[in-house]
């Protein structure tokens, strides 16, 4: 994918969530469906936003999260029987950069869309979104928040 | 015959298919005949011949860990899946 397309309330969502647990992380996954024919087919649009718990142990929460598979399972059923995908998912980093860590790079998975927000002082302030490559590498992807945008893909046929 | 269910991200290496249907007795055979007819999988489904510790195996609603790992026994029209443990955060 090279570019993703979220509403300004999706993007509020996600910044709430990750406000309220600071100093802790918190994640969530990402439903969505490729935009066909508008930029590249491999662009996605986000048709939903799911908070998930983090249950990673409790003295590791501020720096760790950890999604249970049960979570998945629920999320990928989802998807499949709505014509979506689990597209991707989101964390905080409290009070660091919104760029990938050596331990988001090991846990990550390919073809999978990792947003990352910096939580700075309980303050969302910064929001990236990147392809992570295990050998190190990662490869940014363009989010463009614009209620315009999605309001126009959206009204476009789905395509998984 | 059994079946596996290919998360999302791995999907890209089976064609796109998100089940598969495979030969074995056991969960460790079944993920051999995966492997096998899609080599490219197995870099992210095993270390050497351990499975890796953020890929979970569920047979129905169990977790194999909690069952016998890949020497669990399966029979015809058992359905496997892979869910990736997704974790991460700054270390």
């Amino acid at each position: 994918m090279s570019r993703i397309y979220l509403s300004e309330a999706q993007k509020q969502r996600i910044f709430h969530q990750l406000e309220q647990a600071y100093p802790e992380e918190a994640a969530g996954f990402l439903l969505g469906h490729m935009v066909e024919g508008y930029i590249a087919g491999a662009d996605v649009v986000i048709d939903e936003v799911v908070p998930v718990d983090n249950v990673s142990d409790a003295g590791k929460k501020r720096r760790h999260f950890v999604i249970k598979p049960q979570d998945w399972m629920r999320l990928e059923d989802q998807a499949d029987a709505s014509g979506l995908r689990l597209i991707g998912c989101y964390h905080s980093h409290p009070d660091a950069p919104a760029t990938p860590s050596a331990f988001d790079r090991e846990h990550s998975y390919p073809d999978f869309l990792y947003i990352i927000v910096a939580v700075k002082k309980g303050r969302a302030t910064d929001m990236r979104s990147y392809e992570l490559g295990r050998e190190g590498s990662h490869k940014h992807i363009t989010a463009v928040v614009s209620d315009e945008a999605w309001q126009e893909i959206m009204s476009w046929d789905h395509v998984q | 015959m059994a079946s596996i269910r290919i998360p999302t991200p791995l999907r890209a290496f089976t064609h796109g298919k998100d089940r598969v249907e495979v030969v074995g007795s056991t969960v460790g055979e079944a993920l051999s005949n995966l492997v096998e007819r899609h080599p490219d999988l197995r870099a992210h489904l095993f270390n050497d011949a351990d499975l890796r510790s953020f890929v979970n195996i569920f047979l129905g609603d169990e977790d194999i860990r909690f069952l016998q790992g890949l020497d669990t026994e399966i029979a015809s029209g058992d359905s496997l899946r892979i869910v990736p443990s997704i974790a991460g955060g700054l270390g």
